[in-house]
């Protein structure tokens, strides 16, 4: 078992045609995923080093039988294209672009409403099963099968943290990039929530940064339903108010969102904090035994 | 990205928004002229620069003659204003908006802007304008209220006149104030703000409803549609090097401390910031380098690290995924080779490619520590600059 995917997931890219849409299935299907196609408009038909093409996901979905989604589709059609994958009956759509406008996810948001889709993203790293499936841009080769769950809005610091569990031989059931975009589709506590009833994973390890209040939904989850233990960092703690670090969402205002009180109200709801981004496999290993 | 004031007193009139009549000044004596355009007085005479909390600094002034609009303008000209938002270096001015005078008789405070908690724009009003609303937020929330719009059929006619009622109007303001607020949605939406906030909007004597101000902030992630909006930037409101940083596709901001730092991903860039502090030195900026990193951007972001004088050390983070180490290790290379490097220099590498990234540091003649870990990391660079 595992969250969201494994061995079993058919993968198709929407924006296949693209650099970066083929380096990326490229490097899913090395990896074992089983990528069986992509989506580019006025290209269906003909193939790309051995990926058929079709012109729309709907069409796509016929063919293969792919109940997951990876977009590559550049800012200006990404919404379009999560659209489109949820109209043609994906269960799982997971959209990597960086630069979505925030107006077009909360149209996007409202049209999922009801539909039996989740989506991960965007502005995301991808999914990853270690050993049965990988969706998204992270290196492969890091990741260790295992019994832990990663959630995190950052990319590079999911890396980090997944090599601190890997370099001391602990594997992951599943890590999933949430993404750093104000309004995406997955939060912290969605994911803590599957990896809640996933029995395979036996603990947690949470990664946020400043801005908003979606460490602190999913701390609160923790303290009340959860009953495996969960490790957290939050990056952060030296960004200035009113200042934008980087993600679309990574930002104080109004005096809230700040790393200090995330990480009081964490800790006072049992999570294990890391104060330090060098030691979030050994604030697990606290509160944790594999 | 932020505009000033008269900007977005326009982007609002071509909506429909009630705004004072007023025009925008680069001189003392078009500031007296364009105040008897207007008409007879009294009239504001405001500083535009991208901050709040501007009348306390003396930059709004309430003019009564022609004459003293220009003694005002020209005392506000390259004057350093310092807000509680500037931060204390403050900011000059150098645009002034000259506007009709307006008799307030009541102010009150409206905005929009995505609500992360419910994915929906949102519309928040208080009774209480002109004041700060983030310590009405704090002290009485319960005198702000909400409507979450419907993406799909917008804010309605009712959700105004719910807002407009709880605001206190009597019913001719109300039919004033359910159009105005359909507008400023309309404003928001279309134009891909991110925050639109009026603070104050008025009752006049004469009971005509208003925006006295006006803020707005865009989504910069939009502005691929929006070319005219784009064309508003003032980039001498912005950091220098934030704007130079931002051409090559780097994302920096400057910050106060002496170890300057490099990284790919936002999340580990402000992991790094954090783990120098944790060490007992404080950050000199936030640099994320991105994903794809070339010899090119990496010189540019060394040089735009090293053109702050207060840095002593540099920091170098990177974990390898789709960026491979000895790509990053060239790019130190050359970039050091090119700019000279002569303060300490700490290269962390990890992830794809990483022993022969190492080896290519190694073998390069170049003084760089190679570092095992973000700890061990920030322990060399900090024992490096502070001895």
């Amino acid at each position: 078992m595992s969250i969201l995917i494994d061995k079993n997931t058919k993968v198709i890219t929407q924006g296949i045609t693209g650099a970066t849409g083929l380096f990326h299935a490229q490097g899913a299907r090395e990896y074992g995923t089983q990528m069986v196609g992509g989506v580019t408009p006025g290209k269906g038909g003909t193939k790309i080093d051995g990926f058929p093409i079709f012109n729309t996901v709907e069409e796509a979905v016929k063919a293969t039988g792919a109940t997951a989604s990876v977009i590559y589709v550049p800012p200006i059609g990404s919404a379009d294209a999560i659209m489109e994958a949820v109209d043609a009956g994906i269960e799982l759509v997971i959209c990597i672009t960086e630069g979505v406008p925030v107006l077009d996810m909360v149209k996007v948001k409202k049209y999922m409403e009801g539909k039996n889709c989740r989506l991960i993203g965007p502005n995301c790293p991808g999914v990853i099963t270690p050993g049965e499936c990988k969706i998204g841009i992270m290196p492969g080769y890091i990741h260790k099968k295992g019994p832990v769950g990663v959630v995190s809005r950052s990319g590079t610091l999911t890396y980090e943290a997944v090599w601190q569990l890997t370099s001391r031989d602990i594997g992951q059931t599943t890590c999933v990039g949430i993404g750093g975009d104000p309004v995406n589709g997955t939060s912290h506590l969605d994911t803590l929530k599957m990896f809640e009833a996933d029995p395979e994973t036996k603990a947690v390890i949470m990664i946020g940064e400043i801005g908003g209040d979606a460490e602190e939904q999913a701390a609160a989850f923790v303290r009340d339903h959860m009953t495996k233990p969960v490790a957290a960092f939050i990056a952060g703690a030296t960004a200035p108010a009113g200042k934008r670090m980087g993600h679309a969402g990574a930002i104080i205002s109004g005096g809230k969102g700040d790393a200090a009180s995330k990480k009081a109200f964490l800790r006072e709801c049992g999570v294990s904090v890391a104060d330090s981004p060098a030691e979030m496999a050994e604030a697990l290993l606290k509160i944790w035994q594999p | 990205m932020n505009i000033h004031e008269y900007q977005a007193k326009a982007i609002l009139r071509n909506f429909g928004v009630p705004v004072p009549d007023g025009h925008v000044v680069y001189n003392g004596n078009s500031a007296r002229d364009w105040a008897r355009r207007l008409g007879d007085g009294p009239w504001a005479v405001k500083a535009q620069i991208h901050a709040g909390g501007r009348g306390k600094g003396g930059g709004v002034k309430i003019a009564k003659t022609a004459d003293e609009v220009r003694q005002y303008a020209r005392d506000m000209f390259g004057m350093t204003l310092v807000t509680h938002q500037t931060g204390p270096e403050g900011k000059i001015v150098k645009r002034v908006l000259v506007e009709e005078g307006s008799n307030i008789a009541d102010e009150f405070y409206v905005s929009f802007l995505v609500d992360r908690a419910t994915d929906k724009v949102t519309l928040m009003a208080s009774a209480e304008g002109g004041v700060n609303i983030e310590e009405v937020a704090e002290k009485t929330p319960e005198k702000l209220f909400f409507e979450a719009i419907d993406p799909v059929v917008g804010l309605t006619a009712f959700q105004a006149r719910k807002v407009a009622f709880k605001l206190g109007f009597a019913m001719p303001q109300v039919k004033q104030a359910v159009p105005l607020l359909m507008n400023l949605y309309k404003a928001f939406v279309e134009s891909d703000c991110s925050l639109l906030e009026i603070n104050p909007l008025i009752q006049t004597a004469e009971g005509k409803i208003l925006c006295l101000d006006a803020k707005i902030n865009f989504d910069e992630n939009a502005l691929f549609r929006h070319l005219r909006i784009r064309d508003l930037r003032d980039y001498e409101e912005e950091d220098p090097m934030e704007i130079e940083a931002g051409q090559y596709d780097l994302s920096y901001i400057a910050l106060d401390g002496n170890i300057g730092c490099m990284v790919n991903g936002a999340g580990l860039a402000m992991a790094t910031m954090d783990i120098i502090q944790l060490h007992g030195s404080s950050p000199a900026n936030f640099l994320d380098v991105g994903g794809s990193a070339t010899i090119e951007r990496v010189t540019e972001a060394f040089k735009i690290i090293l053109s702050d004088e207060k840095v002593k050390g540099i920091l170098v983070n990177i974990f390898g995924g789709i960026m491979k180490c000895d790509v990053i290790a060239a790019g130190i290379i050359g970039a050091a080779k090119q700019i000279g490097i002569e303060v300490p220099l700490v290269v962390r590498l990890e992830g794809t490619n990483v022993e022969l990234g190492k080896k290519m540091l190694a073998e390069s003649g170049l003084n760089i520590v190679s570092a095992d870990g973000m700890a061990d990391a920030a322990a060399k660079i900090v024992k490096a600059v502070n001895g």
